[in-house]
């Protein structure tokens, strides 16, 4: 059934994918992150849950530098996000460092973001050309063959709004696999779509999971998070209030907070 | 609810059709009545005025006319690029982060704006008064020399219409969901590239419209240039009817044109705009040509219907 391996970069080193050191991000007056430390693993699939406006898509937009974090170390593969640090002073990465940081890490969005000028293949081609140079041939032929494994090989001439939202987000998926990440980030990749549609994106999802891609998930499929997931991480209010494996947490919180959020979504 | 539902079968006897006296639209004939009257008025006032019409035929294609509509039509298109380009680029600066450029860009659009275009010719036609020399290193001449009516006319023109595009494609780029920067930067690309690729393409749905205004108010401002010794259409126009003595008939021979230009621009326009809208509805309509030909097919036996793509 996977056969994606082929389009992953294995990460170079035993180390953490991400190791969050006291993240805390505000907006303005708004303190959304209030110090969150954590470490994804290479391989691992990361599901970070919690009620709307705890935070957690806001952590996974300082993990691409998509934010700015405002305190704390965000690493990903070893390399601080968005800093370069020498001596004790931290210098920000030039424009053109943060595109290169971000290369690697693919991303998936809650309203897909596919872009609408550009039929399927073009959108799945456009930043290994752009961005990696490669030559139109071999971004075509892979572009081709991610569509193919994402169930869409019929559809690379359609543009995104011929499109279900389903078909829509798994274009998504193969877009940012076509870069080759070493890290994929998944912005509640299903809650934009009819529940009849959630399937197939999930399946998606499941399949790169078992090719080993490191994968950290928001979401509100708790089913997905249980099966597929390697560690849970359960967030509210800008802080991590209980994490641990899927199963253990969801079955058996331990957090007043935790069994008062699961109670209300199970 | 549902158990006064009746169960009974509907009867399978064909409804009875409507036949009902429809509304009567009495202001409709009313109003097309006055129209129709008003226009003949009209008509019969300007057929009995002293013009002479008879002779806007024999100058409609006079040399000096036809020459004077070729420089409209060419000044128009080149003060049009250069006012899109250096639109784009001012829209780039007033969006920028930078605050010394969004602030050029912002006065620069607060002067050109701010001032009549007809001033604005008149100042380059004159600008050897405050540069008598023009010294690019490489090149070097009198002012005078280097500003033909040409260069006057497109600088002016131009520069003035950057001045209204940028706040078009200002508008333009505003109108892309925000959703597309972020997914562009999320795949590496620049800021650059973002623009080019992603945020102009789309922005350019909104942009083509309201140019394509500009591109016919270009065709009638630049008779503007006529004071800058430009030989455009109205200038030509003047320059015949100052020997022919028929000024009315030549204004009206301008006028012709100048329809005839914006007729054909206009059909250009709504090729462009089907164009760009690409991705953004699920079917193009067809073209009035496909229409058209698809209506031949139909009643020739000899093609089958095709469908629209």
């Amino acid at each position: 059934m996977s056969g994606l391996a082929k389009d992953i970069t294995p990460p170079s080193s035993g180390a953490p994918m991400v190791r969050a050191e006291g993240v805390h991000k505000s907006f303005g007056l708004a303190h959304i992150l209030k110090g969150i430390d954590l470490e994804v693993l290479p391989r691992e699939v990361f599901c970070l849950i919690g009620p709307s406006g705890s935070g957690k898509s806001t952590f996974l937009r300082c993990i691409n530098h998509l934010e700015k974090i405002s305190a704390g170390r965000l690493y990903v593969d070893g390399r601080l996000v968005g800093y370069r640090q020498q001596g004790d002073k931290l210098y920000e990465l030039k424009e053109k460092e943060v595109a290169a940081q971000r290369r690697d890490i693919g991303m998936v969005f809650q309203r897909f973001n596919l872009f609408p000028h550009m039929t399927a293949l073009e959108n799945v081609m456009e930043a290994p050309v752009q961005v990696k140079r490669e030559s139109k041939a071999v971004a075509r032929e892979r572009a081709q063959r991610l569509l193919d494994r994402v169930g869409l090989g019929d559809r690379t001439g359609h543009f995104p709004a011929q499109l279900s939202g389903g078909q829509q987000q798994r274009v998504a998926i193969a877009r940012a696999l076509a870069m080759q990440p070493k890290l994929m980030l998944f912005d509640e990749p299903t809650s934009a779509l009819d529940p009849e549609l959630v399937g197939e994106v999930l399946d998606v999802m499941r399949d790169l999971a078992e090719d080993g891609m490191t994968m950290i998930v928001v979401t509100h499929e708790m089913g997905f998070a249980r099966e597929v997931g390697d560690s849970l991480v359960f967030m509210d209010d800008g802080v991590v209030v209980e994490s641990g494996h899927p199963r253990d947490v969801l079955t058996n919180p331990q957090h007043d907070r935790t069994k008062s959020f699961l109670s209300k979504v199970l | 609810m549902t158990d006064t539902v009746d169960k009974t079968p509907a009867p399978s006897v064909p409804p009875e059709q409507i036949k009902a006296i429809p509304v009567r639209h009495y202001g409709r004939w009313v109003s097309g009545v006055v129209v129709v009257a008003l226009v003949v008025l009209i008509g019969i006032a300007f057929s009995n005025a002293k013009i002479n019409y008879s002779v806007i035929p024999d100058y409609l294609f006079d040399q000096g006319i036809v020459s004077g509509a070729w420089t409209t039509l060419y000044i128009s298109v080149l003060a049009m690029v250069l006012g899109v380009a250096l639109g784009v680029v001012l829209a780039v600066m007033r969006l920028s982060s930078n605050p010394v450029t969004s602030t050029v860009s912002w006065f620069y659009i607060w002067f050109f704006r701010g001032t009549p275009v007809l001033v604005q010719l008149l100042l380059w036609y004159n600008i050897a008064l405050v540069f008598p020399i023009l010294n690019l290193g490489f090149y070097k001449d009198e002012m005078n020399q280097v500003m033909t009516p040409v260069l006057t006319a497109l600088l002016g023109l131009g520069l003035n219409e950057a001045a209204y595009m940028s706040e078009i494609v200002r508008a333009g780029i505003q109108s892309v969901d925000e959703g597309q920067t972020e997914a562009s930067h999320a795949l590496g690309m620049t800021q650059g590239q973002t623009l080019r690729r992603v945020i102009l393409p789309q922005a350019m749905r909104v942009i083509i419209p309201p140019t394509g205004n500009e591109f016919i108010n270009m065709l009638k401002t630049s008779s503007l240039a006529y004071a800058v010794q430009l030989p455009e259409l109205i200038k030509k126009a003047t320059d015949i009817s100052s020997t022919s003595l028929a000024v009315v008939e030549m204004y009206f021979v301008a006028c012709i044109w100048y329809l005839f230009l914006t007729t054909i621009f206009s059909i250009v326009q709504y090729y462009i705009e089907r164009r760009y809208a690409r991705g953004s509805s699920r079917n193009l309509p067809p073209t009035p040509l496909q229409r058209l030909r698809k209506n031949l097919g139909q009643w020739g036996s000899f093609r089958r219907p095709e469908v629209a793509r």
